[in-house]
């Protein structure tokens, strides 16, 4: 295993001779998907005709299918196959060869047992999707229901702890928390939030002979290779997995859903290809979503703002028999010092859909809840919030002790504050008008973990000297294909051009795909290391080779560049050398591991946001007027990548504060908004000046190229400081997350 | 969806007849709100006239001194014409407030005022709805969707009218004119268009079978200021959970009943010399919320007297 020692050493990318690591150059597949031109999973075209698959959802939460009539969808036109509980095809059960994270999803598909409303408990196919559609509302089913447990709020009473998880408590919280002359005790309620990606789960399956071939939308392609493998009860070997393009994922498709499974078994038995895709609907009640979370949190501080006491417990729920903690306060054991501490969490199990990954779960929920608390208690100190802040700045990690590999933080704030103009905020609040609005600024921190995974990866070079990186990792819209190529090229002094990247087949060397924002650090890495193998290979084929200029050079002295290969001024273009020595190619694959001690450090992504925003006190409306974050992620592979996903993530924070939530109706366990119509994400009118900027750094205990992830961690705080920003406007403390004209309304004088 | 035929006709008469042909026929305009509720089979038309091309796409000053907005008219036009901003700016800025560029482009003036509520439970086929389905049940009663009506809901039904454009068109005392089968013409007032939800909520316009909307005739612009007004939960492409339209001294309220709802309440308190607060309080003296949507009192008497006092409807003494 590797020491994070060994990462200081330079690499062509820290050397970045041609200056292709950082640069802003645009997404490598993006014209052919500002062209309609990339296939997503349900266009591929089929190698025959296809025909189209529609699930049919439970229109209860808790019971059984107890009859199932098909007769009528049976006879409609051009219906092949109409499946219910009572007539599926047997499917293998997920056991513990695959990651736990890919079972979820419902097993076996069509279950008797209904665990949640818009369980799937029908699939209909035929040769149209119109006629496969009409004949599902022709299914007639019985239901034996049972009493659900729907609501939250009401359950608050049953949270107990998650399985094999355990408060962290440092020091003794209680008697320092009693003890404090300054205390802050408030709860914090985040809401629950639906998956809305563009592309819905979708899939064109079929076979040849006893091979299935899968084109789906996935964020981990072995994941959901093993897990169709299992359903199927036939060898991994056996199914062929490809996700080239994702229209967004979020962690909404760490896993695989009724689309896969369904697709493929009715490819397999009416051997035809099958697409089945989710309707908007299916996407809010058959996916995961992110479960809201209920965050008291306590502070002790001295009156000059060092803060004694720290506690954050969130509770949080998932459904019954799918176990998930959206963990809302593990960030907080990073961020601020305080001798005694206490963070935990408690999962309330209930009769809704799944509760699951959500563009950095846990942050993402839990910071609007310290990063409000942090305001409050600035205001009763007296301080400002930065001044707070600051104040508590630790040495090393509060709860660990460790150091940290970098930690910016401060950075991030002062620089914010200088260039957003923090100096004009008026700390009373309410004070300043603009016509009929009332404007306010607010800030908050940011930090997000940042983690490197096992990963692989191939590349090879051609007698054209063309490059081709091929991996088994996912781009979910982020940016993948592009930093892999510039990482390629780089590492092997070719121009973007001669790079070919290939990514989403279960045939490539394996990466664990995107989630956690450690997929460019991951698969970046072993593209790298894949990348100097086959400068060794190179290397070695030139200087053993009499016919080039570098035959009998010494390896250590060979250098790359300008689609080069060189020894001081000897040097001969990559393509002359592979043409003539390796016709047919050289192939080489590396791979990163995580090093032994890379957790001796404290190792997270930091960041500022600072917020404008205007309430009009005659509707309580909220609007943001602007909106800046500073951010230290590592050294930044693509400018322009780099900054979409942050300020990506920056927009989805806003709206978290402002607009987006959903809830579950007590009667019946489906979600009230269940389109895009009814369910609010921002629009563009909603964020009309939002940028971002990142500090220089690199961090060389991340990963042999000093990265780090940047995919979660502008969502991460944002919408604290918009609520921040909302009080100092109108003086109304909202801590139930969206900020509705409702809610705002009701707390106007 | 089901399956289902089509046909273009040519001119008005040929529609009407087309329309008559058929039964379970349904005219087609921009198709923005009939065919999503087609692909969720909550609207299931055997066929489909689409009125879309008609020769009704003219906005003509009337001999009255008022605007003719043809049938088809999108919403984008009728928002963007020099006319229409000049004399009714209430209209403008309500049509410009709702859906999005794309859609005003696709939407028509008939359709938009035609168009069918966003009540929650009306789009989740698998609840009980009596606008779907008579008989059934309501239920937004007792449920948790909140974008419900405080005027002028019944135990059938307490769904709102989604449209913006409506509500200012009422405030401006918009006719709209109808072509019925056999070449019946007729005109009535917008605010006699859609009805209160009654018994029948699934009867939402008082159009008879067969009848279409060939233009709303907007009268010669009141004296005084206009404004429209409307809260929603993001900057833009939202529904209104509340909305005002003021012209002159001609008030309606958007997103509060099954209706563009007129304030005649407010309208003659304003008439009696009541200020902006006073004379909405009077309106809303008499609305029903039902204590999911009570915010709707204190949003819809801010914002009307705001509105007011903007266009100096009223002054408070
Ligand atoms: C995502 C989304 C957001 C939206 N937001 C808003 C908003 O904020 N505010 C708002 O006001 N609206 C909003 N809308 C609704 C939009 O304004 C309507 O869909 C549109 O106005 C309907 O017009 P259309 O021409 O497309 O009607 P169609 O969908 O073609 O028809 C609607 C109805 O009118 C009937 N019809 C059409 N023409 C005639 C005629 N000449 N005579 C008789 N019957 C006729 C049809 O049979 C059908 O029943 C939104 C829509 C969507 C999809
Ligand atoms: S309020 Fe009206 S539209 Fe909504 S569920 Fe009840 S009957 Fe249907």
């Amino acid at each position: 295993m590797s020491s994070v020692k060994d990462w200081a050493a330079p690499t062509p990318i820290s050397e970045n001779r041609s200056g292709l690591i950082g640069k802003g150059v645009d997404r490598y597949e993006g014209r052919l998907k500002v062209t309609g031109t990339a296939p997503f999973a349900y266009e591929v075209e089929a190698p025959s005709p296809p025909a189209y698959g529609v699930l049919i959802a439970s229109p209860i939460a808790k019971g059984v299918v107890s009859s199932a009539d098909i007769s009528a969808a049976q006879a409609a036109p051009g219906v092949r196959l109409v499946w219910t509980p009572h007539n599926v095809p047997a499917q293998g059960e997920r056991g513990a060869k695959i990651n736990p994270r890919s079972q979820r999803g419902s097993n076996p598909a069509l279950a008797a047992k209904i665990e949640h409303f818009g369980q799937h408990v029908g699939f209909v196919v035929a040769d149209t999707l119109e006629n496969a559609k009409a004949a599902a509302a022709l299914v007639r089913f019985d239901y034996a229901a049972e009493p659900a447990d729907l609501i939250f709020e009401d359950n608050l009473d049953a949270a107990d702890q998650p399985e094999g998880e355990e408060d962290v408590r440092i020091g003794d919280f209680e008697a320092a928390f009693a003890g404090a002359p300054v205390r802050l005790d408030e709860t914090y309620v985040s809401p629950l939030q639906n998956h809305a990606q563009m592309e819905p789960c979708a899939t064109t399956a079929w076979w040849d002979g006893d091979n299935v071939t899968v084109h789906t939308s996935i964020q981990m392609v072995k994941g959901g290779q093993h897990t169709l493998a299992e359903t199927l009860m036939i060898p991994s070997t056996q199914v062929r997995l490809l996700t080239r393009y994702i229209g967004g994922g979020f962690g909404g498709k760490g896993q695989s859903y009724d689309d896969l499974t369904l697709a493929a078994l009715a490819a397999r038995e009416l051997g035809q290809p099958v697409k089945v895709a989710y309707t908007r609907q299916q996407m809010f009640q058959a996916t995961i979503h992110r479960p809201a979370v209920h965050m008291r949190v306590r502070l002790g501080a001295q009156p000059d703002g060092r803060l004694d006491a720290f506690a954050l417990e969130a509770v949080t729920h998932c459904r019954r028999e799918a176990p998930f903690t959206e963990h809302a306060a593990n960030f907080a054991r990073s961020l601020y010092a305080a001798p005694n501490r206490l963070t935990g969490h408690r999962l309330v199990k209930l009769d809704i859909p799944a509760a699951g990954a959500m563009r950095a779960p846990g942050e993402a929920s839990g910071m609007l809840s310290l990063e409000c608390a942090m305001d409050e208690l600035a205001e009763q100190l007296g301080l400002d919030p930065i001044a707070l802040r600051l104040r508590n700045e630790p040495e090393t990690d509060p709860e660990t002790g460790k150091p940290f590999s970098t930690r910016q933080l401060v950075r991030c704030m002062t620089e914010g504050a200088q260039r957003f103009g923090w100096d004009r905020r008026n700390p009373k609040p309410g004070q300043v008008r603009d016509g009929r609005w009332l404007v306010g600024l607010g800030m908050a921190a940011a930090i997000r973990g940042n983690f490197l995974l096992p990963a692989k990866a191939g590349v090879r070079i051609d007698a054209d000297g063309t490059i081709t990186l091929r991996q088994g990792m996912t781009d979910i819209g982020t940016g993948t294909y592009t930093i892999l190529a510039q990482i390629t090229a780089e590492t092997l002094g070719v121009p973007l051009a001669q790079v070919k990247v290939e990514l989403g087949d279960s045939d490539f060397p394996p990466a664990p795909g995107s989630g956690g924002q450690f997929g460019a650090a991951t698969a970046g890495s072993a593209a790298f290391a894949a990348g100097m193998n086959l400068r060794k290979a190179l290397a070695e084929l030139a200087i053993g080779d009499p016919n080039s200029p570098l035959y009998g050079d010494d390896p250590e002295l060979v250098t790359f560049g300008g689609g080069n290969i060189a020894v001081d001024n000897r040097a001969e273009p990559l393509d002359q050398l592979v043409a003539r020595a390796a016709p047919d190619g050289v192939y080489v694959e590396g791979s990163i591991t995580p090093a032994a001690d890379a957790r001796d450090y404290s190792q997270h992504t930091y960041g500022a946001h600072f917020a404008e925003v205007g309430v009009d006190p005659d509707t309580g409306e909220v609007r943001l007027r602007r909106m800046f974050g500073v951010f230290a992620a590592g050294r930044i592979l693509n400018a322009k990548t780099a900054m979409s996903q942050i300020t990506g993530g920056m927009i989805w924070g806003v709206g978290t504060a402002l607009h987006e939530y959903n809830e579950v109706d007590p009667r019946y366990g489906s979600f009230i908004a269940q389109d895009l119509a009814g369910y609010h994400v921002p629009a563009h009118a909603d964020i009309v000046n939002l940028s971002a900027m990142f500090l220089d750094e690199v961090d060389d205990k991340a990963n042999p190229m000093g990265i780090k992830g940047v995919g979660e961690l502008g969502i991460a705080g944002a919408g604290a400081a918009i609520a921040n920003a909302v009080y100092n406007a109108c003086g109304a403390r909202i801590r139930n997350y969206p900020l509705t004209p409702e809610k705002v309304l009701a707390a106007l004088p | 969806m089901k399956p289902f035929t089509y046909e273009r006709p040519a001119d008005v008469t040929e529609a009407l007849a087309m329309a008559a042909a058929v039964p379970g026929a349904r005219f087609l305009a921009g198709g923005t709100n009939l065919v999503d509720l087609m692909k969720l089979q909550i609207e299931q038309p055997t066929h489909l006239v689409d009125v879309s091309r008609l020769p009704l796409g003219q906005i003509e000053e009337t001999a009255e001194g008022g605007l003719r907005l043809g049938a088809t008219t999108s919403n984008s036009q009728v928002a963007a014409d020099a006319k229409v901003r000049a004399r009714y700016p209430a209209l403008a800025q309500a049509i410009l407030s709702g859906a999005s560029g794309q859609l005003r482009n696709k939407a028509t003036t008939a359709g938009n005022l035609l168009q069918r509520t966003r009540c929650a439970y009306f789009y989740d086929t698998t609840k009980p709805c009596n606008k779907r389905q008579p008989g059934a049940g309501c239920a937004a009663i007792g449920g948790i969707y909140a974008n419900t009506a405080i005027f002028g809901a019944s135990q059938a039904c307490i769904a709102t009218h989604p449209s913006d454009m409506a509500v200012a068109m009422s405030a401006l005392d918009a006719q709209v004119e109808i072509a019925g089968p056999g070449g019946r013409a007729r005109a009535i007032a917008l605010e006699d268009l859609h009805r209160l939800p009654g018994e029948t909520p699934h009867i939402e316009t008082t159009l008879e079978p067969g009848e279409m909307i060939t233009a709303v005739v907007l009268p010669p612009p009141p004296p005084g200021g206009q404004i429209y007004r409307k809260a929603r939960e993001r900057a833009s492409y939202a529904f209104a959970i509340g909305s005002v339209a003021v012209a002159g001294g001609k008030v309606a309220l958007g997103a509060v009943a099954h209706k563009p709802w007129r304030a005649r309440v407010a309208e003659q308190a304003l008439a009696g010399g009541a200020g902006p607060a006073e004379a909405m309080a009077a309106e809303l003296a008499s609305a029903q919320p039902d204590g999911h949507n009570d915010f709707k009192l204190k949003l819809m008497a801010r914002l009307g007297a705001a509105c007011l006092t903007t266009t100096g409807a009223g002054s408070d003494q």
